[in-house]
């Protein structure tokens, strides 16, 4: 079988991305993830089932199976904005690990057509499957939320043992990774929880850049949509202030920090 | 960090300059109009090209002049800031009619006094019979005329209503010899004229009225070097009073003779600038590439050391606020269509020089700074882009797009320099143009463009279609049998076509006849002499003295028509879902929806009136049951009703739409496009010219789409039609990059005088030097593809319904509407709802 044959499920795909990594690009969310973070804006992406969902008043369904071929013919249609921006394609989630042989043939194939590819991953997975992408990914934006694996199983489900531990390997890999870490109100927005991620970063090889993502409400009505409870209900995003400090507290580190992705 | 050149800290003069703009509603003044007809009164004997510019002396010898507090540039066409003269040699009526309305009409009020309107009562017998507009409705064909009037099929409204003006004129050749040496030009082509030359009086008589014309200019200008002379000599603060005296100076030298330093440069492009203006009431009066023809001024200056960086950003500065110091009053109707005071001058920067090398100097760079300076909507700033455009100018443009209003727009170099050398022009002069008005390109100083020459609505021969060329009960167009008997696609298709043609042909004739008039009523001796080549030809551009000479009308209307032909051929022919006839009735009920916002009150008194001339006597009871049919259909079978409604689902979301980047979709509106492009160029026009089409709607696409129908496209009643060649609004839902591939499938080049697409963007996805540039790489694919042109608005939905409720706000909040840029708050509010609810497009 061919890697333009193969199958997979995504939930949505977006053009003109220009908050996740370089240039102009296309992100294709994968449906199902292994985690289930209690902030989660995509909280349809986390079953691998397609599901139904209501979206202003109107049932919508989420999810839908695709070849890599298909996907291409889409990806493909804003090469110019790729070529003229140096962007390409960023395959989220979801977790695109959840379906990594179907993640490794679009990758692959992105690279066949000559673009530049990056992945927001949790990396939660087991390391060979992880390895065996690896030579098809430009640019790995890896999540690591809490240092604190008891905090960490809490708010997102699993510990954070293998995270850590496939961090190092994939920097050690050479890969170029980049640390992202979403900042919760009440989960991670302390000085010590910060500090801890980026001191952390610090020593994994080659590793130059941690940026802190602010939390956002955006995906709030979703969990209505599909029926479920919205945990963070009445929590507010942080302050301008707040996340200026815990970017001082990162820059610590020595590291190249920034505020957004 | 943001690196952007030419940052340059604004003067505060500036800023109370505006302020002072801005402190009144503007004015209507009468001295123009008076001037004009005590001269008409007294040269009846005279040739009319002697007549004008008799007319144009007796005006600016008599004009009321002022100098405004801290100006450095200097003239105004009314006493009042903002103010406007009127040109009753165009047309009067329609303002005599609104002489009491005018200052409390929603789209673009104007105050005026009493002894103003008083003034301009007595001088309308005068010109009964005697405006180009009384003569071009007696040159057009009636069927034209119809079509045009009472119909409304098309609106070549703004020529048939006032002067031309959509011209760029040679500012280079003034700037470098000033009147004096125009009137040594048009002297020595008289002094060739020969009495036996069979064009003997036509030539004589052209050429004496530019040198009387001219002769004018300077005059005028002498007047303001006296006033300035005399208010340095009372003024206290000794500063100003430098200022003042060095006004003198400029105003004695330019512009009748060569500009020596930078400031006289400005001084002597701002009298040529508005000046035309005086003379007629043609808008769109483009100061074209104002970066190239200004740097050897400015460089000569900063070369010498007699200029500081801030000083030039000062003067070209004050030229901003100088160039929306000029207004004009429209009827209305054209209020709505022109809606924002706008006075459409375009300035463009940048783009390659005539040997193809790019172009970009200092001033392109300054002249985006004094947009950020001054954030008002004129100029019209534009940007040509190429690969060979600087990065930096790029960034500098995007930074100002950032700022929300509406400008720059771009203009890609590697469309338009073909496009309009397979018109005729020579490889030089397409490389040297610049952009008149919206969005029209044009070889400065050499061209009779017609730019604007009418609207084309492209949804209303659709209708025709459906009603085989009835309008209101006539048959205005041909036979194209009924339409609930067609049995394919390609007949309905034809018959579409077929019904469009003919209107394209009522259209030009309507064209040349306006065009006749002016020539014969209205030609223009003083702009005329800034035009190559009608000093050597010894006539004026009305009477076809340019090189060039073109007449683009532009269609707009595309999306919905590619829309609503695809769901013809899907649910009707292909899938079978629905009949034609059932189609037909789904339109003539508005899909079983009712009309609401101000078309119900308009359609309730047209359905008032027709039930009281069938002999009804009216009361308000059943004006009110009327009102209430007219807004929810409730008298509609609910099985019918339910059968249109779903109908409309159908079309809504059973077919695919333009503007989704679907290949076959887009080609066929490619198709659609053409029937209109591809036809309005087989014409010939009245001054040994030809059509072209652009297409764009200004912003006309509201008010006529407020005079049409229920569309096959889904589109209800009455409803705005799709902005210029985008989407139509809403329909788009995959993001700006497939919106503008689905653009760039249309055969834009062939669109010579202009295309239009809008794109509204969020300020957070220009945020930082890195949105910056890609914001300028999403422009550059575009343009990559043989995209034309692009614009945006950057701007919040929350801001804008903000503005809505509290516009006292907000009185300087500029939005993008459609190739200009014009005040919100001054909008209609339809327009404003319909800038609202265009997609914007997030991430």
């Amino acid at each position: 079988m061919s890697i333009y044959d193969s199958r997979g499920r995504i939930f949505n795909i977006q053009r003109f991305s220009i908050h996740d990594g370089p240039g102009i690009r296309t992100i294709v969310f994968l449906k199902g993830c292994f985690l289930r973070c209690a902030w989660c804006c995509n909280p349809e992406s986390q079953e691998y089932d397609i599901q139904t969902m209501t979206e202003g008043g109107k049932i919508k369904t989420v999810g839908r199976d695709v070849t890599v071929s298909e996907l291409m013919d889409e990806i493909l249609a804003d090469m110019p904005y790729y070529r003229r921006s140096g962007g390409g394609v960023t395959l989220s989630g979801g977790e695109m690990l959840a379906q990594h042989k179907f993640a490794r043939d679009l990758l692959r194939a992105c690279k066949e057509a000559g673009l530049h590819t990056a992945v927001e991953s949790t990396a939660y997975a087991p390391f060979d499957k992880i390895e065996e992408l690896l030579p098809y990914i430009d640019l790995y934006l890896m999540d690591i939320k809490h240092m604190d694996s008891k905090k960490h199983k809490e708010y997102t489900g699993v510990p954070n043992h293998l995270i850590l531990e496939n961090a190092r390997k994939i920097a050690e890999s050479g890969a170029k990774l980049v640390i992202r870490t979403p900042v919760i109100p009440g989960f991670n927005d302390k000085r010590e929880d910060i500090k801890a991620i980026s001191d952390f970063a610090k020593t994994l090889p080659g590793v130059s850049e941690h940026h802190l993502l602010p939390y956002h409400r955006l995906g709030q009505d979703k969990y209505a949509g599909l029926g479920r409870v919205y945990a963070m209900q009445g929590i507010e995003p942080p302050s301008h202030e707040k996340m200026e400090y815990l970017l001082s507290v990162a820059q610590e580190s020595g590291l190249r920090c920034q505020i957004g992705g | 960090m943001e690196n952007i050149k030419f940052v340059i800290e604004k003067s505060a003069r500036i800023d109370r300059l505006v302020d002072d703009l801005y402190a009144k509603m503007p004015e209507i003044e009468s001295s123009r109009a008076k001037l004009v007809t005590e001269s008409y009164k007294s040269t009846e004997e005279l040739p009319i090209i002697k007549r004008r510019s008799a007319a144009f002396a007796h005006i600016l010898e008599n004009l009321p002049i002022v100098i405004r507090d801290g100006e450095l540039i200097v003239g105004s066409p009314t006493v009042a800031p903002r103010g406007c003269q009127t040109f009753p040699e165009y047309s009067y009526e329609w303002l005599l009619d609104e002489l009491d309305t005018v200052e409390t009409r929603e789209a673009d009020p104007f105050y005026i006094s009493e002894s103003a309107k008083a003034d301009l009562r007595s001088i309308a017998p005068y010109w009964k019979g005697r405006t180009t507009s009384d003569l071009a409705r007696a040159l057009m064909a009636p069927e034209a005329y119809a079509a045009f009037v009472e119909h409304g099929m098309f609106t070549p409204g703004n020529y048939f209503y006032n002067g031309i003006g959509h011209v760029n004129v040679d500012y280079a050749k003034v700037l470098a010899k000033g009147y004096r040496g125009i009137i040594a030009e048009a002297q020595k082509a008289l002094d060739a004229v020969e009495v036996y030359d069979p064009d003997y009086t036509q030539r004589v008589n052209f050429l004496e009225a530019v040198i009387e014309s001219c002769e004018a200019v300077i005059g005028y200008a002498h007047r303001y070097a006296a006033l300035a002379k005399e208010k340095a000599r009372n003024e206290k603060n000794t500063e100003r009073r430098a200022e003042l005296e060095r006004i003198a100076r400029n105003c004695s030298r330019v512009p009748e003779f060569g500009a020596t330093d930078f400031w006289e440069a400005c001084q002597s492009f701002w009298f040529v600038q508005f000046l035309l203006q005086v003379e007629s009431s043609g808008h769109s009066i483009s100061p074209g590439r104002f970066d190239q023809y200004m740097y050897p001024y400015y460089k000569k200056d900063i070369d010498a050391g007699k200029l500081t960086l801030e000083a030039a950003q000062e003067l070209i500065d004050c030229i901003w606020v100088k160039l929306n110091d000029i207004n004009k009053v429209r009827d209305a109707a054209s209020a709505d269509g022109f809606a924002g005071y706008g006075m459409f001058q375009n300035l463009i920067v940048g783009g390659q020089d005539i040997h193809g090398i790019d172009a970009t100097n200092d001033l392109s760079y300054m002249c985006l700074e004094a947009a950020m300076h001054v954030p008002l909507p004129q100029p019209s700033i534009s940007i040509r882009v190429w690969n060979g455009t600087p990065d930096s100018l790029m960034i500098k443009a995007a930074a100002l797009t950032r700022l929300g209003t509406g400008l720059p727009a771009y203009y890609n170099d590697e469309v338009m320099i073909p496009s309009i050398m397979a018109r005729g022009l020579t490889l030089e002069d397409a490389r040297d143009y610049c952009i008149i008005g919206c969005v029209e390109p044009q070889k400065g100083g050499k061209t009779d463009g017609w730019h604007d020459a009418a609207f084309f609505n492209m949804c209303r021969p659709m209708e025709l279609v459906f009603s085989n060329g009835y309008d209101k009960g006539k048959k205005i167009g041909p036979d194209t049998g009924d339409v609930c008997e067609m049995k394919t696609f390609e007949e309905f298709f034809e018959a579409y076509k077929t019904q469009q043609s003919y209107m394209i042909k009522l259209l030009v004739n309507a064209n040349n006849a306006i065009d006749a008039a002016h020539a014969t009523r209205c030609p223009l001796p003083f702009e005329s002499c800034m035009v190559d080549d009608c000093i050597g030809r010894g006539k004026s551009l009305q009477e076809g003295g340019a090189i060039y000479n073109f007449t683009g009308p532009q269609g707009f209307g595309i999306a919905n028509n590619t829309d609503g032909l695809i769901a013809v051929r899907k649910l009707v022919f292909e899938d079978k879902k629905i009949t034609m006839r059932e189609l037909k009735d789904a339109i003539n009920h508005n899909f079983g929806y009712g009309i609401s916002g101000k078309m119900a009150a308009t359609v309730t008194a047209e359905v008032a009136r027709s039930v009281a001339e069938g002999g009804v006597s009216l009361n308000e009871k059943i004006i009110e049951e009327i009102y209430r049919e007219v807004t929810t259909a409730a008298s509609l079978d609910p099985n019918k009703k339910a059968r249109y409604r779903e109908i409309k689902r159908m079309i809504d979301e059973e077919c695919p739409k333009y503007g989704n980047d679907i290949f076959s979709v887009d080609m066929f509106a490619r198709e659609v496009a053409n029937t209109y492009t591809k036809e309005v160029e087989k014409y010939k026009n009245y001054r040994g010219g030809i059509f072209q089409a652009g297409l764009y709607p200004v912003s006309a696409n509201v008010p006529l789409g407020a005079q049409t129908g229920a569309t096959p496209d889904g589109r209800l009643a009455y409803t705005p039609i799709a902005d210029g060649i985008g989407p139509a609004s809403g329909r788009d839902v995959k993001g700006p990059t497939a919106t503008a591939n689905s653009v760039a499938k249309l055969e834009q080049g062939i669109a010579s005088n202009g295309t239009l697409l809008n794109q509204k963007f969020h300020p957070s996805a220009l945020a930082g030097m890195e949105g910056l540039m890609k914001f300028s790489s999403l422009i550059r694919s575009y343009f990559d593809q043989k995209g034309m042109h692009m614009q945006f608005n950057v701007v919040t939905r929350e801001t804008l319904l903000d503005a809505q409720k509290n516009p006292e706000k907000y009185k300087t909040l500029v939005v993008r509407v459609a190739g200009y840029s014009a005040l919100f708050t001054t909008l209609s509010r339809s327009l404003q709802d319909d800038i609202i609810n265009r997609t914007e497009q997030g991430w």
